[in-house]
Order: structure tokens, then C-alpha cells, then sequence
């Protein structure tokens, strides 16, 4: 890293804080134990800013914006309020949202207790839904030895596209189509098993939020995801030349 | 090429065009080609051979007229006749007639408000050249804004020129230009991009069509212009794939301009140098989006990113990149030519100039215009437009497509301004004007637009892909009369949610249409309310209507 | 650079137009666009050969590739089946001059159809024709000021004369 990296300084709810110019809002608040809710983005990855779990009001040069904190660098002399009624309420809907666009039978999901979106919908209240449930049709994939994806619970962060294209380096994993048609996909969009550039190291498996990606074996809420090789292994592929 | 020689030519081909008593133009736009005016071209040229006139009365294709409800349009030069709804069958005599008495009975008159209230500055050589020679560029006077910029001006002169002009950008946000190019400018980087947008993806927008198809010159000059101004060597248009009248134009008009060293190393003789290359959208309207754009010309899947950081420091391939609508170059030219004060006398205090607008729906007169800004809804609609046909009354007009409003009867007096119509809850938008008659139902209005905007949606960002989904079922629910009191709010809340959280500009301005049908309709939306929520479930669509195509001549779904 | 080239998934000649693409833009990833645009119009349609050729030869995620594809519109995956296209204008102007009666009128012929008709009933985005509204394109030429029973007289000729 050049040794002229600049620090900024900025406040964030009470607080006042500094931080370098490469670090976003997220990264800022996190040093400092201010919690902003994030569902796409994951310490590791690139930020993609697609979820907005993580918006906050970014006072700058007297105009207020919504700016997601994971996707965006601080400024010098920012103000930001991180959670005010205003942005609970529409991190709320957000969620309601996600459950009303996907199939989400937390009951009978692997994941069931250690979801995220499980995890946030109680964290924030969310605790009905208002809107009425696309009930998509989508399908399982269970082709693969050890690993399945099941759409019906996919809410297309990306993090498993980022995980396998940025640190595994095997760019399994994409998105494919658009609008509410949008899925991800392997390969050519053939069944997992028939991927032939997936290295099988489960990667993808353990950044998943929910239960859309899990591995074979396990029954209800037994699928525990662990990712601290991910900050590790980001490091070490900086470090290469 | 060397100033001496642009001169020279410039005069040969203005002399050129002199000495010939007599020109026959045909519309070649869209709209007129829709009609077959490409036969005509042909058709009026064997009747010129046959009648031995081919020498003393060239007839050649040019760019929309403008009128076009009245197309296809055939004008005789220098006379000034212009002939409406022709057919292969008025030929001969529309030949037999050059020079001689005008046909009475397929006129159209020139003295109407629709050609008299216009002011041409962008589309000022739009269906008067042919765009395929650049001969006709230079004999009116193509390339001589280059040169003065090249060569009696710093690129920061320019810059200056632009920013009193008071330039705002037209493909919708109204940006202000020289402020733009200042950005591009003083970024420091060896390497820096221009591109033009010409994706145009609104529909029921045509304006670029009609700049690209009839005046690609103009195009092209302006780019190197902004090339010089903010220190880029390479320049991108990115045109909408089924524009293929378009492309095929833009490229002619690109190898035209290298051949004669307008484009190239060394422009002038100056150290400036400029290349320009064609991308083609593939058909999403998404990618009109500045940073989806720039995906789209790396070869990657069109959906926005978050902005900072902005195209104008980290562009294509992490160069700093001026990115600027077709139109808004369009203006150029004529802002380096006649000064930017001459441009910054026209329009209002904030919003300068002239604006390209397609104005279509349910008015007499539909096509291409080019007013100044300042001029009233109601002029554009009632004089320009001539009034509303059938007998029927005038209801709303809808501005900026599925990001703009709907604005009623009562604020047709409102200049043309960018701030003036988001005062009252419209935009300019990229500069489509519909017309919406007493038969028009504007919750109708905003579901057709919500659809669009769901279809269209690139699926990224939480909000719109599935906030899309769940307005445009309601909007559905309150047209088909099974909607309650609850669905309205829920509808006004989720309009709220998206407009303030979607990533990029297309969800945020989705619910504009239903905002500002909400805002002068609401009696609209609360009339077709019921009180007893019906148990019928009406499904979630997501899909388009049907199949999305690529029509040869259309701009695809 | 990048590996040794791979060869073409067949003889076709059409390849050559490919290559020529790829060629031109140094083989680079951003060429991708481009080069589904040449395939797509030399070919009518992208079978997963061609996505594999192209992914291989531009050095881009077969992923990468396919997610591109289906992005975009103008990219099929299929061949168009039918003889006959028929692309009625669903964009604002044509929306508001009746287009949705035209498009229902046609789809209702064609679905209604025991015969599998050789004609397909797409819908466009603003033919930029907007004059015309409502405006439909049969087979590539652009008709204006159309009524649901113009329309399906176009059709017919289709229906009648080759089945
Ligand atoms: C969804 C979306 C689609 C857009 N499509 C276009 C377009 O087709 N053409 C265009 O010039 N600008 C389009 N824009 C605006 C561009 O992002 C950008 O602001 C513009 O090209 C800048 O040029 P200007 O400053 O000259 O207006 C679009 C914006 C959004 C959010
Ligand atoms: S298992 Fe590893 S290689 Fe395979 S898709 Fe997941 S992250 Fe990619
Ligand atoms: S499968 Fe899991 S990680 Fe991948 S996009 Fe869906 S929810 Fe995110
Ligand atoms: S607002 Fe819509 S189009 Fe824009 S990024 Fe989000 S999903 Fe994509
Ligand atoms: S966590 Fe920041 S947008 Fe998803
Ligand atoms: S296309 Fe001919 S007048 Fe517009
Ligand atoms: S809306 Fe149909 S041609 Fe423009």
C-alpha cells in the first residue's frame, strides 16, 4: 500500500471518526462498533451495492442522500445517520420483499436459525408481510456429489458469483437473464454436476446467506456456514504480484 | 486535411450545389421509410432519367423532415414546395412539375405553425443534406466548429464557450455540460474516453434516430470537439442495435471523415489526434445508463453500479470518460460557430437553448421538432402540434416516458424548463411528448409504464426488480376494479421505497408515472376502488407481453 | 498471452466472419458483445457450440458468457421456429392507438390455429415510427396506421398460401 494514503474525517450517528480514503462508510462504521445491516455484501468480496440492506443518509456539501455503506468510499467531512425510523422502515420492506419474491419455508430449510435473511427479518422486526407472495416456480439442483442449489431460496446477492470468480478463481457461478427472470447460474446453466470448472472446494457453499446453497447430509437447521477463510485468503491473493 | 483545404472544399461543394436549378428531396427518416420512401427515391429516379432531368434535378434520400404524420414528404428545392402523403402513382407528375406549376392538390403547406413556431439548431441540416455524402456536410458548413476549435482555441476556451452556453444535458438529467466536461478535463490520466449515447431506449423517443440518421456528421464533428475540449483521443458511439439505419450511416459518415482527415491523426495539421468506433447495444434499455453502459462496451452484462465513483473519473476500463447524449453533442457545433451567447439568449434562466422533442400520441401533427426551451406545453401541443383530432378533448400530456409524469390541463402554460416541469412533478426526460386525449385512463397511463419499467428492470438491485413486480400488480388490481383503499397506500409506500433506494435512475424514476397521475388523478384511482377485496388471485406476471424480438427496422422489445 | 487458438466448432464458412470479429478487437474479453452480435446475425441464433468457441477464444468464464447472453435481448439461445415474423409495436404511441387489440386479434389467430401456423407474433419496443402508430412489422417492412383487421388480412395471405 503507497505510504500516501489520506485519512478522512467524518461522523457517523454521535460519533466522530477518521478513517482512510480506500475504506468505505461499512468499513468505518465497523472499526468503530456502529452495526449497519448488510445481506450482499460479505468482508472479502467485492461490494456490488445490490441488496440496499445497507443504505444510510450521507449528508455531503448540504444535500442528503441514500447511499448504500458497503459500496460507498467515505469523504471528507461527511455526516451520516445509519438508522433512523425512516431507513428502518425501508430495510423492513426490503425484506418483505425478498420473502414475498422467493419461496422461503424456513421450517423445513437446512438453514432454518442461521439464515441471514431469517436472522435480519427478527433482527429489525419485520414480522409480517403486506405483500402478496410471487410463488415463482424455480427448481433444485441436487446433481452435484456433495453440494445442492435451491432457487427457491436464492435472493441473488452474489456472493457466491464474487466468491468463486474473485477467490477461487474459477468463475463457476453467474448471473443469467434479467428483470425478476434472473437467476444464477453454473456454467452454461447445466446442472452443477456437469460443471466442469467447479474445483469442488465449497466456497460458494459456506458465503451463501441462506439455504439456497448447502451441502448434501445435512437436515433441518444443521447447515452452519463458516467463512473465516475469507478475509485470510483475500489477503493472500493481494499479496501475490 | 489543412484549413486552406476545408475552405476549398466547403466552396466547391456549396458552389457545386448552386449551379444545379433544381433538388429533390425525399424523406428518408423512419417513419417515412415505414411508408416505403426508399421506393420513391428510386422510382422518382428513373422518372428523372426517363424525362432526361437526372443532370439538372438530383433527387436524393435525407433525414426526417419532421412532419412525419404527413409522410412520406418529397420537397423540391430551391423553390420551397413540399408535398405530403406521396405515392409511387404522383411520381411522374411530381417530376413533370419541378420547375414548373406546384401540384395544388398534394401540398403541403409550409406556412403553418408546425414549420413557422419551430427553431432548428440541432436538426438545423436534418432533412436538408444527404447524410451519406460528406459533401453535403461541408457545403453547409460541416467541420468548420473543428477547425475553429483546433485551431484558434485551447481546449479550456472551449470548455469556458460550452459553460456560458449554459448547455444542459439531454438524455434526461440535464446536467450541466461544461461542467461535465471540466470533470473529464482535469482528471489526470494519459488515457480518456468520449462516448455518445445514442441507446435511446425510451419508447416513444426518436429523437436521436432522427440526428444520427439525418446529420451524422454533426455527430461526429461534435465528439472530436469534446475529444480536444477535455483531452481524450478515443471516442465510442454506442448505438442502439436495431438503429440499423443508424450504424450503417455512422459508420459511412466515420470513413468519410478519415478519409478526408477529420478524423484520425493529426486533424488540421494540429497535434490533436481522434478515432471514433461504432458499439451496438444489444437490446436493453438498462444499458442507456452511464454505468451500464460502460459494461456494455466491455462486453459485460449491462446493469448499473454504484455511483462514486462517476464515469467522468472512472469510466471505461477505469479512465476517466465523458459520456454525453446525442443531442446534447448535437448542439455543439452551433455553440462554437454563432457563440455561446447566441445559444444562452435562447430558453429560460435556467434551462438554455433549443430541445429535440418526438411529439406523438393523440395531437393532429406528430414527428420530430425542435423548440426553444421557454416555449409553453400549450404552444407545442395546440399550434405545433395543431390540437387534438377527432373531436376529441385534450387530458394530460405525458413527458419523459416511463421516468417523466403526466401533466394536466392546468399547467399547460408551463415553459419547457428542466426545473419548471419537476415543479410540477414531470421531467424533460430525453424529450418525449404524448399526448393523452379525454379516452385515456391515466391509471392505465401508469400501469403501461410500470410494465415497462418491470420488463426492463435489470434485476441487480432489490427495490426495483421486485418492487416493480409488486406496483405493477397493484396498479393492475386498481384498473381491473379489485383494488381497496389498503392496496392505494400500500401502492403510494412502495412507490416511496423505490424511488429512494434503487440502485440507478431506472427504479428510482419508475414511480414517477403513478406519482404524478396520483398527484392530479387520485379521483381516477380512488373511482375504480372497491370495498370488499376479492378473493381472486390474480397472478404476479413478470414477463413481457410477449416474445422480445430485434424487427429489422425496429428497436426491438 | 492468452493460450493457442482453438479451431472453430465446424467447417462452416460462417465462422470466418467469427473470427474476423474476435481478430479485429485483439481477441480481448470486451469483444464479447461484439462477437455474440456477429454470431447472432451470421448465424440466427447462439447454440451452445458457439458460446464455448467464443468463451474459449476470448479467455472469458463460460458463465461470464452465457449470463451476457441472456442479458441482452437481441441474443436467442434458439432458432426462431416460424417462417414468418410479425412484430407489432407495443411502444407508447402505438400502445395508445390500439396496439394491444392488434396484438391480441393476431395472437388469438395464431393460438387458435390447429395448424401451427408458419407465422410468429413478437412485440417490439417503439418501431421509432411512431407516426404510424399503431405499426406492425410483417417480415421486416414496417405497416402503419393498422386496425386488428388489416392486420390479421396481412396474416392471412401467410395462413393461405403456404401451410
Ligand atoms: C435507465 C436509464 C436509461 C437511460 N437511457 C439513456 C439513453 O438511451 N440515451 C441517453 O442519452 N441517456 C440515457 N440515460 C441517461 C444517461 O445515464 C446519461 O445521463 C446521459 O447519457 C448523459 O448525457 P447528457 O449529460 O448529455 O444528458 C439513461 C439513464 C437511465 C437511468
Ligand atoms: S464449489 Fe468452489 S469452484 Fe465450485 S462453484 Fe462453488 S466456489 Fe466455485
Ligand atoms: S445462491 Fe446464495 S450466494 Fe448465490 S446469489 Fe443466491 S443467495 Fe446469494
Ligand atoms: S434500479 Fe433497477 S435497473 Fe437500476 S440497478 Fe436496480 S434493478 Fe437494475
Ligand atoms: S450490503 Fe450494501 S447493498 Fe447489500
Ligand atoms: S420520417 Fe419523414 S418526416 Fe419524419
Ligand atoms: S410507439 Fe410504435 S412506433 Fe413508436
Amino acid at each position: 500500500m503507497p505510504s500516501s494514503v489520506r485519512v478522512k474525517t467524518l461522523r457517523i450517528d454521535d460519533l466522530d471518526v477518521a478513517g482512510d480514503e480506500q475504506q468505505t462508510i461499512f468499513d468505518v462504521a465497523v472499526e468503530h462498533a456502529i452495526p449497519i445491516p448488510t445481506l450482499c455484501h460479505l468482508d472479502g468480496l467485492g461490494a456490488v451495492g445490490a441488496c440496499r440492506m445497507c443504505l444510510v443518509e450521507v449528508t455531503s456539501a448540504n444535500q442528503t442522500r441514500l447511499q448504500p455503506a458497503c459500496a460507498t468510499p467515505i469523504e471528507e467531512g461527511m455526516q451520516i445517520v445509519t438508522n433512523s425510523p425512516r431507513l428502518q422502515e425501508y430495510r423492513r420492506m426490503i425484506l418483505e420483499l425478498l420473502f414475498a419474491e422467493g419461496n422461503h419455508v424456513c421450517a423445513v430449510c437446512v438453514s432454518n436459525g442461521h439464515c441471514e435473511l431469517q436472522g435480519l427479518a427478527q433482527s429489525l422486526g419485520m414480522t409480517h408481510v403486506r405483500f402478496p407472495y410471487h410463488y415463482p416456480q424455480r427448481s433444485v439442483d441436487a446433481s452435484h456429489r456433495r453440494f445442492v442449489v435451491d432457487h427457491n431460496r436464492c435472493i441473488l446477492c452474489t456472493r457466491c458469483v464474487r466468491v468463486c470468480a474473485e477467490i477461487e478463481g474459477a468463475h463457476t457461478w453467474d448471473v443469467m437473464g434479467a428483470s425478476s427472470q434472473t437467476q444464477v447460474i453454473t456454467d452454461l446453466n447445466q446442472p452443477w454436476a456437469e460443471a466442469e470448472t467447479c474445483t469442488g472446494c465449497g466456497k460458494c457453499i459456506h458465503v451463501c446467506p441462506t439455504g439456497a446453497l448447502f451441502e448434501k447430509g445435512y437436515s433441518v437447521a444443521e447447515m452452519h456456514k463458516r467463512r473465516q477463510f475469507l478475509p485470510y485468503l483475500r489477503a493472500m491473493r493481494e499479496r501475490e504480484p | 486535411m489543412n484549413p486552406e483545404e476545408l475552405h476549398q472544399l466547403a466552396e466547391q461543394h456549396a458552389h457545386a450545389r448552386t449551379q444545379i436549378p433544381h433538388r429533390i428531396r425525399v424523406c428518408a427518416g423512419s417513419s417515412c421509410m415505414g411508408l416505403h420512401s426508399d421506393q420513391l427515391v428510386n422510382a422518382i429516379q428513373r422518372e428523372l432519367k426517363q424525362q432526361g432531368l437526372e443532370k439538372t434535378c438530383p433527387v436524393s434520400g435525407v433525414g426526417c423532415m419532421g412532419l412525419c404524420s404527413a409522410g412520406p414528404l418529397v420537397a423540391i428545392d430551391p423553390d420551397g414546395i413540399l408535398y405530403q402523403h406521396v405515392s409511387e402513382a404522383d411520381v411522374s407528375a411530381i417530376v413533370a412539375s419541378v420547375g414548373n406549376e406546384p401540384l395544388e392538390q398534394l401540398r403541403c403547406p409550409t406556412d403553418i405553425p408546425f414549420f413557422t413556431r419551430q427553431k432548428r439548431v440541432v436538426l438545423e441540416h436534418c432533412g436538408q443534406i444527404d447524410p451519406e455524402r460528406i459533401e453535403d456536410a461541408l457545403a453547409v458548413g460541416g467541420y468548420t466548429a473543428l477547425l475553429t476549435a483546433l485551431t484558434e482555441m485551447t481546449p479550456a476556451e472551449v470548455i469556458t464557450h460550452v459553460m456560458r452556453s449554459g448547455l444542459r444535458g439531454r438524455g434526461g438529467a440535464g446536467y450541466p455540460t461544461g461542467l461535465k466536461w471540466t470533470t473529464v478535463a482535469k482528471a489526470r490520466n494519459p488515457r480518456k474516453f468520449v462516448v455518445c449515447n445514442g441507446d435511446e431506449g425510451d419508447p416513444g423517443a426518436f429523437m436521436d434516430r432522427g440526428v444520427m440518421e439525418g446529420d451524422p456528421h454533426r455527430v461526429i464533428e461534435a465528439m472530436a470537439i469534446a475529444g480536444y475540449a477535455v483531452g481524450a483521443s478515443e471516442g465510442y458511439f454506442f448505438v442502439r442495435g436495431e438503429y440499423t439505419t443508424s450504424v450503417k450511416r455512422l459508420r459511412k459518415a466515420i470513413m468519410q471523415a478519415e478519409r478526408n482527415g477529420l478524423l484520425g491523426a493529426n486533424i488540421f495539421g494540429t497535434p490533436f489526434s481522434f478515432t471514433l468506433e461504432v458499439r451496438l447495444g444489444a437490446g436493453a434499455f438498462v444499458s442507456g445508463e452511464e454505468t451500464a453502459l460502460i459494461a456494455s462496451i466491455e462486453g459485460r452484462r449491462g446493469t448499473p453500479t454504484p455511483r462514486p465513483p462517476y464515469p467522468a473519473e472512472q469510466g471505461l476500463w477505469g479512465c476517466p470518460t465523458l459520456i454525453n447524449n446525442v443531442a446534447t453533442l448535437a448542439s455543439i457545433p452551433p455553440i462554437i460557430n454563432h457563440g455561446s451567447e447566441w445559444y444562452a439568449s435562447m430558453g429560460t434562466a435556467n434551462s438554455k437553448g433549443t430541445h429535440v422533442f418526438a411529439l406523438t400520441g393523440k395531437v393532429v401533427n406528430t414527428g420530430l421538432i425542435e423548440v426553444p426551451l421557454g416555449t409553453t406545453l400549450r404552444e407545442v401541443i395546440f399550434e405545433i402540434g395543431g390540437g387534438i383530432p377527432n373531436g376529441h378533448s385534450f387530458k394530460a400530456v405525458q413527458m419523459g416516458g416511463p421516468s417523466g409524469g403526466c401533466i394536466p390541463a392546468e399547467h399547460l402554460d408551463t415553459p419547457l424548463g428542466y426545473e419548471a416541469l419537476q415543479r410540477i412533478g414531470a421531467m424533460m426526460g430525453s424529450g418525449g411528448i404524448l399526448v393523452l386525449d379525454d379516452t385515456s385512463s391515466m391509471v392505465e397511463v401508469a400501469r403501461f409504464f410500470m410494465e415497462f419499467c418491470m420488463t426492463e428492470s435489470c434485476g441487480k438491485c432489490v427495490p426495483c426488480r421486485v418492487g416493480t413486480v409488486q406496483m405493477h400488480h397493484l396498479l393492475t388490481r386498481i384498473s381491473t376494479g379489485t383494488a381497496t383503499a389498503h392496496d392505494l397506500a400500500l401502492l403510494e409506500s412502495l412507490c416511496d421505497l423505490v424511488q429512494h433506494t434503487s440502485l440507478c435512475g431506472l427504479g428510482r424514476s419508475a414511480p414517477n408515472p403513478v406519482l404524478s397521475t396520483l398527484r392530479y388523478f387520485r379521483n381516477e384511482y380512488e373511482a375504480s376502488l372497491t370495498s370488499t377485496p376479492s378473493n381472486e388471485l390474480i397472478p404476479l406476471t413478470a414477463r413481457p407481453p410477449a416474445p422480445p424480438t430485434q424487427g429489422p427496422n425496429g428497436k426491438g422489445a | 498471452m492468452k493460450a493457442a487458438r482453438i479451431a472453430p466448432p465446424s467447417e462452416d464458412k460462417r465462422w470466418r466472419v467469427i473470427d474476423a470479429t474476435m481478430r479485429r478487437h485483439g481477441y480481448h474479453a470486451h469483444a464479447l458483445i461484439e462477437t455474440l452480435h456477429a454470431t447472432q446475425e451470421s448465424f440466427g441464433f447462439l447454440d451452445e457450440d458457439a458460446l464455448r468457441y467464443i468463451a474459449a477464444t476470448l479467455g472469458v468464464a463460460l458463465s461470464h458468457v452465457y449470463g451476457v447472453a441472456t442479458f441482452y435481448r437481441r441474443f436467442t439461445l434458439k432458432p426462431r421456429g416460424a417462417r414468418h415474423t410479425c412484430v407489432v409495436c407495443t411502444g407508447t404511441a402505438c400502445h395508445l392507438k390500439g396496439a394491444p387489440a392488434l396484438l391480441e386479434a393476431l395472437q388469438q389467430r395464431i393460438d387458435h390455429d390447429p395448424t401451427n401456423p408458419p407465422v410468429s407474433i413478437l412485440a417490439a419496443r417503439c418501431l421509432a415510427s411512431c407516426g404510424l402508430a399503431p405499426a406492425v412489422v410483417f417480415d421486416g417492412k414496417v405497416v402503419g396506421n393498422l386496425t386488428p383487421d388489416l392486420a390479421l388480412e396481412r396474416i392471412e395471405k401467410w395462413l393461405h398460401h403456404e401451410s
